[in-house]
């Protein structure tokens, strides 16, 4: 290989500072996108950030590889289209949760199904920020919003679960705090085949810490590293305890064709048998 | 060249794959759904893609990733699956995606009538999706011009470097009719390609000297960015109101500069005539019959079938009618095309030759329409 390529290489330093707040954890994520294409040592032109709409959104303005930004809740759609027709590349989606849990869960859940070949990383901030805190999918119940003054009256979602039933070939969940292990997941997620989805637990203090007196980031960040366990320790706990905390790890990993490469099989198939109907 | 005998939503599929197109994505409806079935035989034999994606949300967002991958796509649908589509033109119109959207209209609104024919699209394709844009739109009236203007939509779409649409009815979808086609091979395509510039000089939003930038396939040494966001050439988005003035401004000179290079509306009947009939797709062709026997009747009537609807051919048509005294629009609608030609021709009198019951509109009521006027 005549070139290599270090960290920084992927990141469009002229386009800084970024327009994300102080304490935020889209930041460190981004990095660790960044740190893993480095360590592949992927060509930049090779890479392309998939984003959506939200704080998390506009990570594409901060690189210097290839970017996608779609629109709201629509990205892992557009990336269907993209991965056929550029089957090398290594398409991140770096997604919301509101955008991706939400309006794109539709398309979240297909793309699991089908196992189209990209790695979801999800900013799980628990509120959309961009549009000033409301409640989100994975906004936990009872808990203080811009629309949920009272405590929001419903559930929240385990998205770690259903994709992991939709049938992606990789899943785990880390947080900003527990970089060395964010960092390995997402190098993980963009060697697997198929869909590899990271839920990452990013703090938003500007708002869902703010309005639900969660502290500053820093405080933020020491409740990312009290408040969750290994995932087998999770396991272990009472039904009670389980509340309290988050669990981090991998839950699945598997060996599953992806879509396209599946998709070409059976065109393959199709041309062996001359053109002719498929019995 | 060769002749066969099909129906108007399957040579749509076939101008698609003469035209080089390699990625279908759609959703089951009615009565586009034979373009799907199409699809999903021959584009996996001519080395293409047929995906049918959970909505028409996700349909029209693959075929512009797949565009945007150098492939040469689209997506077929009806009414209600192209109001789905809306959010997603407006991205493909502000990014500059090409890609071909075939509507094959039925009758609306909401589920209307599945299975009857409309062409209350008209203005769904003009102003379906939000903000200032301009779009390219082309009637066929004929399955011989499914066929061509679905080839022309391809070749429209990469020109012009934006999405495109065809706008068939539920009629023209299921008519059959004997159509000249190529041989394979036999009409050349170029697809998409990197461009010549250096990749580190590349800015993937600089347009050409026609207003139309260039978008390298994804992938290739050239690093394309792309956004939903007002951005700048470099694919950086951008809240700058020149920025944003401009872009909008390009958006529209970058084809509405070019009208001459979209198809042409057919003329027929009355070399200078006193009255024109101006109609486009399926109820052009009951206005041409009307036409034609009012002709044979001493009216000198001429009448134009639009095949571009989108830009308005407003300069075409106040030309062709600056003779005439009178102007008959004939459409499948409450009068959408007929406010247009109202508002291009002032003084003239405009009147509506209407049907919208779910019925084709026949040449019988066209002809009583007009002698009633006329005499
Ligand atoms: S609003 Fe929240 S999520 Fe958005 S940039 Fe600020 S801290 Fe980050």
């Amino acid at each position: 290989m005549s070139e290599s390529y270090s960290f920084e290489d992927y990141i469009a330093w002229d386009r800084l500072p970024h327009m994300w707040c102080a304490g935020c954890g889209h930041g460190i994520t981004l990095k660790g996108i960044a740190m893993a294409l480095a360590d592949l040592q992927i060509p930049p032109h090779k890479a392309l950030i998939a984003s959506g709409i939200g704080c998390s959104g506009r990570a594409g303005d901060y690189v210097t590889f290839n970017r996608f930004q779609g629109t709201h809740g629509r990205t892992l759609a557009f990336a269907t289209g993209i991965n056929a027709a550029c089957p090398d590349l290594k398409i991140i989606a770096f997604l919301g949760d509101g955008d991706c849990y939400a309006i794109g869960i539709n398309h979240l859940i297909h793309a699991a199904r089908r196992n189209l070949n990209v790695a979801v990383i999800i900013g799980n901030n628990r509120n959309y920020g961009m549009t000033g805190g409301q409640f989100s999918p994975t906004t936990p119940q009872n808990t203080i919003t811009s629309t949920s003054r009272y405590g929001k009256p419903e559930p929240e979602i385990d998205m770690c679960s259903v994709v992991a039933e939709a049938g992606a070939s990789f899943v785990a969940r880390t947080t900003v705090y527990h970089t060395v292990e964010l960092f390995s997941f997402i190098k993980k997620a963009i060697n697997t085949q198929g869909l590899s989805f990271v839920e990452v637990l990013s703090p938003c203090p500007t708002y869902f810490g703010r309005y639900n007196n969660l502290g500053n980031a820093v405080d933020m960040f020491r409740t990312l590293k009290e408040k969750t366990l290994p995932l087998k320790d999770y396991e272990k706990l009472p039904h009670e305890e389980k509340e309290k905390f988050f669990w981090h790890g991998i839950k699945v990993q598997r060996e599953r064709v992806d879509f396209i490469t599946e998709y070409n099989n059976y065109a393959k198939r199709l041309q062996a048998n001359k053109g002719g109907e498929m019995s | 060249m060769r002749q066969i005998f099909v129906q108007g939503n399957e040579a749509c599929g076939l101008g698609a794959i003469a035209a080089g197109a390699k990625f279908f994505a759609g959703y089951p409806i009615t009565p586009a759904s034979e373009l799907a079935e199409f699809c999903s035989k021959e584009m996996p034999k001519v080395g293409g893609y047929y995906f049918q994606m959970e909505d028409e949300l996700a349909s029209i967002a693959a075929v512009i990733g797949a565009s945007l991958g150098g492939l040469r796509s689209f997506t077929a649908t009806s009414g209600p699956g192209m109001s789905l589509m809306q959010e997603n033109l407006g991205f493909a119109i502000l990014a500059e995606v090409p890609c071909v959207i075939i509507n094959v209209q039925r009758f609306g609104p909401s589920t209307g009538v599945a299975t009857r024919p409309g062409q209350a699209d008209i203005m769904q394709a003009r102003w379906g999706t939000h903000g200032d844009h301009t779009i390219i739109a082309l009637a066929p009236a004929s399955v011989q011009e499914c066929y061509d203007l679905t080839i022309e939509a391809f070749n429209l779409a990469e020109r012009f470097s934006t999405p495109v649409i065809l706008l068939s009815d539920g009629a023209l979808a299921h008519l059959r009719e004997k159509i000249s086609v190529y041989d394979d091979g036999e009409l050349e395509i170029t697809p998409r390609s990197a461009p010549e510039i250096e990749p580190e000089k590349y800015l993937p939003y600089r347009p050409n000297e026609k207003g139309v930038p260039h978008l390298s396939p994804y992938g290739n040494r050239h690093i394309l960015r792309v956004t939903s966001l007002i951005h700048d050439e470099k694919g950086y988005s951008t809240a700058n109101p020149t920025t944003a003035r401009c872009q909008l401004e390009r958006l529209e000179t970058k084809i509405t500069g070019y009208q001459e290079e979209l198809p042409q509306a057919k003329c027929y009947g009355s070399k200078n005539p006193d009255a024109v009939v101006i109609s486009f797709g399926i109820s052009a062709r009951a206005a041409r019959q009307a036409v034609h026997f009012l002709n044979n009747d001493n009216f000198e009537i001429g009448m134009m079938d639009l095949k571009t609807i989108w830009p308005f051919p407003e300069k075409n048509i106040q030309e062709y009618c600056s003779q005439a005294e009178k102007v008959f629009v004939v459409e499948m609608n409450r009068g959408q095309l007929t406010g247009e030609v109202e508002r291009i021709l002032p003084g003239l009198e405009v009147i509506p030759v209407l049907r919208a019951d779910t019925q084709v509109i026949s040449p019988q009521e066209i002809i009583e329409k007009i002698k009633e006027v006329l005499r």
